[in-house]
């Protein structure tokens, strides 16, 4: 059976998709308040760890450790797993792990199920199958929740609803739960979903969940979260279906103590997030009486072999890249079309497609190296950004279109010319006499024609100077050892337009 | 069902293509590589007593949680008196809890074996704990005596927890530390009461788990 291995939101790249929300001011404001808001708190319970640095280094060790000797840990945590009476499945797909998890929600009957926050269901597109079939997945996450309710997709992966404020998830749960009378205070909201999903939680007996950590050495798993909807889900249903990427192993148990600090402070700036469920296979009298682990490769073995791209894959999805990135405030998650946004999403999902899609992905960020800076298991996102456009590059070249691109022939070109410096002195001169016709008034061209105008839809662009540095340089030597001239003109170069916000 | 093992196989053969690695690992190898993962970060505690369980009380009342420093003797009584102030009679109780720990007066039941709509009729529930973290306000619940399965301290809206200052280390690596012996059972790190914060994020107390906590700091 064939069916599509990812579900990309839509075929649109990135520049186009920022556009439309670039125009959307509300989510503008609603992005930027929740991002200041996160990251002012992670930098200072980021601070007061003297040892900050060194758990960062501990976790990328332990994370690349695990993933250089990924197929040894799986081994041994499918075994553990299972001698604690857990039972491991494992999906090469999409269409596979959404196969497997039907059959076993099927296997008991279930019509509706409860779910906590997964970005790996999302990303093989559960709930829409599993509606397909006619069971129903209640989100219990009250951002999944609003979400849900709300018909949206989420913007980020640990506020899935950040890009909606609070009068709007109001008019949400007033539509849905038929609350006409609901109150817009953040604990008006938080008690609707409260009893909304108390009786849920009582009476539907199949749970899905994702996971933060497996733990090699003893089949353990962890989730970290917040409202406690998560332990409701992993306590009381009599079925847990957990679907988790195999990157997600870790060798030891004891290696949690360096995430279980790394985590919660970066992801919501807490030292600890409110709770953390660790549990291995079942226990009698205490949880679900079966529990299954769905091992989902969907695109992730193949990374291994990048030895550069390869610590995409360390990520612990704590979501403090996103609210780094300057390119994340201006656009917020839904620009990315990817389950996965920001600039993690930029790395991970054109690699999860094998490069055939979401190509314009390496090139939305500035590299200005803020991700870098905050991941707490420090993935090097610029140099992964710039390896992939070289793929990107490579691809492109092996192709005819590629090859006869506007970009490939500039760029074969700009090298033809950098290559020899008559060529380039030459092409200086023309470029003076033809950039005339596009040089505005105030002196800088904002302007360019047809196929060159992507480049100043946001900057000027100054022209040529009259005397390229070469000449100068050259007129210089010449005129020693007099005195150098001092009306020495500036090289040309961008500047951002300054009424661009 | 479709068949996990060739799906299993293609797995492990992908990786081990990407990798560049054959099939039987030398698992020394890898323990030794392992056992050389650079770990400088903080793992012992440098706080003395005092110093550890003002940072723990401070940290639980920056989370909203209530809490008392009390004497071994006294248990009963302040149990009494909170339950008395929070007007809450039909308290929830796991095996292994100390009899002489219970007060008169109140309905104690218990739990340990009542399904999730038995728990929900309850007014709260009275544990003991595993280990306590002073740098994060962290408590840990194992299914162990004197704190029971999971639902328990999950289903009821409050949760009077009595915590030794034997059981309070520093920091999480000594937590950690404390659990490795018990590791498979299962576990719960709460750090304050239930809350969210995904309305604007605005840090709402109490959304499914209890949203009432308080902490009895035996000295
Ligand atoms: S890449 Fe790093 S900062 Fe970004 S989500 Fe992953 S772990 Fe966090």
């Amino acid at each position: 059976m064939k069916e599509q291995a990812h579900s990309p939101w839509s075929n649109r790249s990135f520049p186009e998709a920022a556009k439309d929300l670039l125009a959307d001011s509300q989510i503008r404001r609603n992005v930027r308040h929740a991002t200041n808001i996160i990251q002012a708190k992670r930098n200072r319970v980021v601070g007061e760890l003297p040892d900050w640095e060194q758990l960062r280094v501990s976790g990328a060790a332990i994370r690349a450790h695990a993933l250089a000797h990924l197929d040894h840990y799986l081994a041994q945590f499918e075994d553990n797993c299972t001698r604690a009476g857990g039972h491991v499945h494992w999906a090469r797909d999409a269409a596979e792990a959404n196969r497997i998890i039907l059959e076993l929600i099927q296997r008991h009957s279930a019509k509706e199920v409860i779910k906590i926050k997964t970005m790996t269901s999302e990303e093989i597109g559960l709930n829409r199958n599993l509606e397909a079939n006619g069971i129903h997945p209640h989100e219990t996450d009250l951002a999944e929740l609003i979400i849900q309710l709300g018909h949206d997709k989420p913007s980020h992966f640990v506020v899935p609803a950040l890009h909606k404020n609070r009068q709007q998830v109001r008019e949400i749960f007033q539509r849905e739960m038929h609350l006409p009378d609901l109150g817009e205070q953040p604990e008006d909201l938080a008690s609707a979903a409260r009893t909304y999903l108390r009786e849920k939680y009582l009476r539907i007996k199949v749970a899905v969940s994702g996971a933060n950590f497996l733990v090699a050495e003893n089949g353990a798993v962890c989730i970290v979260e917040s409202e406690g909807n998560g332990r409701m889900c992993l306590t009381l249903p009599d079925v847990l279906i957990s679907l988790v990427g195999i990157e997600k192993v870790v060798p030891r148990y004891r290696d949690l103590e360096v995430f279980l600090q790394t985590l919660p402070r970066s992801a919501t700036g807490e030292r600890m997030n409110p709770y953390n469920s660790i549990w291995t296979g079942v226990h009698a009298g205490d949880g679900p009486k079966e529990f299954h682990v769905v091992l989902l490769d969907n695109g992730r073995s193949p990374i291994l072999a990048d030895g550069e791209a390869r610590q995409t894959l360390q990520c612990i999805r704590c979501g403090a890249c996103l609210n780094a990135c300057p390119v994340y405030h201006q656009t917020g998650g839904h620009a990315y079309e990817s389950v996965y946004p920001g600039p993690i999403g930029a790395i991970l999902t054109p690699q999860l497609h094998q490069m055939k899609d979401a190509r314009s992905l390496p090139y939305a960020s500035s590299l200005c190296g803020a991700c870098y800076e905050v991941c707490p298991v420090k993935i090097n996102i610029p140099e992964v950004l710039i390896h992939l456009r070289g793929k990107v590059v490579q691809q492109d070249q092996k192709t005819l279109a590629g090859k006869l691109g506007l970009w490939n022939i500039g760029m074969q070109a700009a090298a033809f010319l950098f290559e020899d410096s008559t060529r380039l002195s030459l092409a200086q001169h023309l470029g003076q006499i033809g950039q005339k016709v596009v040089v505005s008034k105030n002196g800088f061209i904002e302007h360019l024609p047809l196929m060159l105008s992507g480049w100043t839809q946001t900057r000027d662009l100054r022209p040529l100077p009259a005397q390229s540095f070469r000449d100068w340089w050259a007129q210089r030597e010449k005129a020693k050892p007099g005195a150098a001239s001092s009306s020495s003109p500036q090289p040309s170069n961008a500047t951002e337009k300054p009424h661009a916000e | 069902m479709p068949n996990s093992s060739d799906a299993r196989d293609a797995i492990f053969s992908s990786i081990r293509t990407a990798l560049q690695v054959p099939a039987n690992a030398d698992t020394a190898a890898v323990a030794a590589e392992y056992a050389a993962l650079p770990r400088l970060y903080k793992r012992e505690g440098t706080m003395n007593s005092e110093a550890l369980l003002d940072l723990f009380t401070h940290r639980l009342v920056e989370y909203d949680a209530g809490v008392c420093r009390i004497s071994a003797e006294n248990i009963s009584r302040e149990i009494a008196r909170i339950l008395g102030e929070r007007g809450r009679k039909r308290i929830a109780i796991p095996d292994g809890l100390p009899p002489e720990w219970l007060p008169a007066g109140f309905d104690f039941q218990n739990a340990s074996r009542f399904n999730e709509h038995q728990l929900d009729q309850l007014e709260g529930v009275l544990t003991g704990c595993t280990v306590a973290c002073a740098e994060t306000g962290s408590i840990v619940l194992q299914n162990a005596a004197a704190q029971g399965p999971r639902s328990l301290t999950l289903v009821p809206d409050f949760h009077l927890c009595v915590v030794f200052a034997a059981q309070v280390v520093e920091t999480v690596p000594e937590c950690f530390a404390r659990l490795d012996a018990t590791a498979a059972l299962p576990t719960t790190f709460f750090s304050g009461p239930s809350a969210t914060a995904d309305i604007e994020m605005t840090r709402i107390k109490g959304v499914h788990g209890p949203r009432f906590l308080d902490v009895l700091l035996v000295l």
